[in-house]
């Protein structure tokens, strides 16, 4: 079995929706260890030998946040800014990240359409995700398809759930034996790399 | 008495009281002088609300003083009172020895017989609990050097009380020596020597055992009636029943309470048993005072004001020297020394007790016995006047002779930082910079302080940040920022003064005590002002939230945005204030103050008005409604 940490950051879960249902889903995940940035350092305050035994202690790591500006909330890139550091994450003896795979699990307000060459965003999230990405391959770690929810300003209650359900399997899958990351790397996404079993319709 | 004329009674002395007690205050006279006044005024020498009955009504508050003790002894652990037992011992037996032999030289030499003397000085020796007591509470000195050793001395003083007793009727002229009960000072019956310390032994034993095996189930009892005035009646019915026991084995019945107080002190019953008996030792110590000031015999001083005069200020001087030497040989500070020498100068209440038992027992004629009482009376009305003249006149001017400590040379340091105080508050300054490796002067009034700090090895000079040459020669002129940390209000004000009107290049960062002090800083343009609770007190109501079930950013933000708001108003209405003082014009300002950063608040929590609203989506949302749904 894999252990998986689950860094989770929305700087006001109160007004969340999404990110809440998904928040709830993840816990109790066998494996799932739940980290919440905004709640453990609401000043910024970053305990970083801290941060980086909590790296050491599991095999991947789920990036789960709103897209705010095509990108992370704030307190994601302080944390990397101090966590990945020179001699640890990365650089000739910074091995310890080494392997692990990293996940950006994230819901964007704008809709799936949007996010391609012709859409209004221009550009495809993998593209918009392409700084995670190389952030991960410095650290020798593998990027896995990210996890993502379009258009949350339109989601249902059922959809809400939908997504919440589906994310919880995902994260199940991600921590069992059966799971070869080999497996998911062509897929666009773990939505489609990892499909819920259709069981309700 | 009557109903109504004791109904009428407690109206005069409750209406003087309520009168004359908060204009006394007003005043900074203190409570003590204003119940001695209202004493004098209803008394029969201004406008004779009460007449010579005023001696059985100081009888029955004198009751005040013995529930005062009891109080006392609850505050004291016996701990605690083992520990004084050197101060009580020492500086009150050399006390009571030393005044009585000196007043009572004193007075053989005005041509007393010995005995006469001798008796006279030892019921002088005595001090007024109540008075001295009441006054250092109110003044908050009970916790200072001065405080406890004026509290050992008195304590011993009412020990000293039972020898005394024994002693009084060897002394009178003539005739056999009679025993007497000291309450009505009439002859009781003589009881042998052995038989006596059996009582008083057996009435201590019982008190402190009952004390501990007794009490406890009692009030456990009585407490799960869930009746309070049960739990009071309670309360009051163990310090009379202490009261009477010690009375009929012939001790002092504040003796006895304080003792059973000091059992009590552990119990969990403590602070329960305190604020009941509380109320009713302030109201009758308060008529105690009025009694006193009514019991003034103004005719008697009118027709003899000279030696009146001199006998008041002889009794007051020679008690004042035996104090002196009993303060300075037991090492107290200069400050303390001119307290407690002031403080227990008077007669006490105890001196009527014995006086009128003198007369009785023919050990002193009423020639003496009757102006003595008033004598002792004028010392204890002179003691609140005596003590306010300490605090306005002497100690200032205590305090400014002993800062004839040198102030320490500085030698010349390239220091940035100046730290004026280096108390709680700017030894944290101090340390983080030190942790820094940042070089401070660090300068400091409290000169015990620097001798500790200093041997913690600390580098740290005794001098007083507002004067020009300190400032100078601790380097200001080539330092960037001072950092005003001390505690006093006045003092902070001057330096900042000082530094603007010297030093204009130095940042200052300043510590104030509240808002009207931090208003006297916004009037003098300080930027840096540091209220002292608000961090903590914000950093607890964010913690308060969190608890609640709030996010720990959105907590810290709504702190930081309260602390926004809050400076924002403390700079708005430091006009006001200054120009209409806490007038109706401040409050109905800070009203809508504190109105205007509610709205603001409940306005964000609603999610209507938009602090952090970068994080909103409502609107993001609205536009994007699904078409047609
Ligand atoms: C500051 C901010 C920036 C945002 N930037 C983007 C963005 O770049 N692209 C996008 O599709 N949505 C953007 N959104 C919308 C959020 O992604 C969307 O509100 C969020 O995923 C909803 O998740 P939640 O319900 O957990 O808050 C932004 C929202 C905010 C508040």
């Amino acid at each position: 079995m894999k252990r998986i940490l689950l860094v989770h950051a929305h700087p006001a879960i109160r007004r969340s929706r999404i990110n809440k249902a998904l928040l709830a889903a993840a816990q109790g995940v066998e494996g799932v260890t739940v980290h919440d940035l905004y709640e453990e350092y609401p000043d910024f305050h970053i305990q970083v030998a801290r941060e980086q035994e909590l790296l050491r202690q599991h095999d991947g790591v789920v990036f789960q946040h709103p897209f705010y500006w095509y990108s992370t909330p704030a307190i994601l890139k302080q944390w990397a800014d101090l966590v990945l550091q020179h001699g640890f994450a990365y650089g000739e003896n910074g091995r310890e990240l080494e392997g692990k795979f990293w996940i950006q699990a994230i819901s964007t307000g704008g809709m799936a359409e949007a996010y391609c060459a012709v859409g209004y965003n221009r550009f495809s999230i993998r593209q918009l995700l392409a700084p995670l990405e190389q952030t991960a391959s410095l650290c020798r770690m593998q990027f896995l398809p990210p996890f993502v929810v379009h258009g949350t300003f339109q989601l249902t209650e059922a959809e809400l759930q939908q997504h919440a359900d589906h994310y919880r399997h995902v994260l199940t899958h991600l921590c069992s034996d059966a799971f070869e990351p080999g497996k998911v790397l062509a897929h666009d996404s773990l939505n489609l790399a990892v499909p819920l079993p259709q069981t309700r319709s | 008495m009557h109903l109504d004329s004791f109904l009428a009674q407690a109206f005069i002395y409750l209406c003087a009281a309520v009168i004359s007690v908060p204009i006394a205050k007003r005043l900074g006279l203190g409570s003590v002088l204003g119940y001695l006044l209202a004493g004098v005024l209803i008394g029969p020498f201004v406008l004779k609300f009460v007449g010579r009955e005023g001696g059985d009504v100081m009888h029955f508050a004198e009751f005040g003083v013995v529930m005062m003790l009891f109080v006392i002894g609850l505050e004291l652990k016996p701990r605690l009172l083992w520990r004084l037992r050197g101060p009580i011992l020492g500086m009150g037996g050399v006390q009571v020895a030393a005044t009585a032999l000196l007043i009572g030289a004193a007075a053989m030499a005005l041509g007393l017989p010995w005995k006469q003397g001798l008796a006279l000085g030892m019921i002088l020796a005595m001090s007024s609990t109540a008075i001295v007591l009441q006054s250092l509470a109110e003044k908050g000195q009970m916790k200072s050097e001065a405080g406890r050793a004026s509290f050992a001395v008195l304590l011993f003083q009412d020990i000293a009380v039972i020898p005394i007793l024994a002693i009084l009727p060897l002394l009178a002229v003539g005739g056999a020596p009679v025993a007497i009960d000291p309450h009505h000072g009439a002859a009781a019956d003589v009881v042998p020597g052995w038989h006596q310390a059996l009582l008083t032994v057996g009435a201590v034993a019982l008190i402190v055992g009952g004390g501990r095996f007794l009490i406890g189930p009692l009030f456990r009892f009585v407490a799960s009636t869930k009746l309070r005035e049960i739990f009071t009646a309670t309360a009051l019915l163990l310090v009379i029943g202490i009261a009477l026991l010690m009375q009929s084995v012939g001790l002092s019945p504040a003796l006895g309470t304080f003792l059973a107080g000091v059992v009590l002190a552990e119990s969990e019953f403590r602070h329960e048993l305190e604020s009941d008996i509380e109320p009713f030792k302030g109201l009758l110590l308060g008529i105690f005072f009025i009694a006193v000031g009514a019991g003034v015999d103004f005719s008697l001083i009118a027709s003899q004001p000279l030696i009146m005069i001199q006998a008041v200020a002889g009794l007051l001087g020679l008690k004042m020297l035996v104090l002196f030497i009993v303060a300075r040989f037991s090492r107290m500070p200069g400050t303390d020394t001119s307290l407690f020498t002031l403080a227990l100068a008077q007669g006490g209440e105890f001196c009527f007790v014995l006086l009128s038992m003198a007369d009785a027992g023919h050990i002193l004629p009423t020639s003496i016995t009757k102006p003595t009482v008033a004598v002792v009376a004028l010392s204890m009305a002179m003691t609140p006047l005596m003590l306010l003249l300490h605090e306005k006149v002497l100690l200032p001017w205590l305090l400014k002779t002993q800062q004839q400590r040198p102030m320490d040379e500085i030698p010349d340091e390239e220091n940035a930082v100046l730290i004026a105080g280096y108390g709680r508050f700017g030894h944290i300054v101090g340390r983080l910079l030190r942790a820094y490796g940042i070089g401070a002067t660090v300068l400091d009034m409290d000169s015990d302080q620097v001798d500790f700090l200093r041997r913690m090895g600390l580098k740290l000079f005794y001098g007083d940040a507002s004067r020009p040459d300190l400032l100078e020669s601790a380097g200001a002129a080539r330092a960037k920022l001072i950092v005003i940390a001390i505690d006093d209000e006045a003092k902070a004000l001057q330096i900042i003064d000082t530094v603007q009107h010297h030093y204009p290049h130095l940042a200052i960062l300043a510590r104030a005590s509240g808002r009207l002090h931090a208003y006297e800083m916004v009037k003098r343009g300080i930027e840096h002002i540091y209220r002292e609770t608000l961090g903590s007190s914000l950093d607890m109501a964010a913690q308060t939230l969190r608890t609640l079930g709030y996010p720990a950013h959105e907590a810290l933000r709504a702190t930081r945005l309260f602390k926004e708001l809050d400076e924002r108003s403390l700079r708005s209405m430091a006009d006001v204030w200054y120009e209409h003082k806490l007038g109706a014009a401040y409050v109905n300002a800070a009203r809508d103050q504190i109105e205007e950063m509610e709205k603001l608040f409940s306005a964000d929590m609603k999610g209507l008005s938009k602090p952090d609203g970068g994080w909103d989506t409502d609107s993001l949302r609205r536009e994007n409604e699904r078409p047609g749904s």
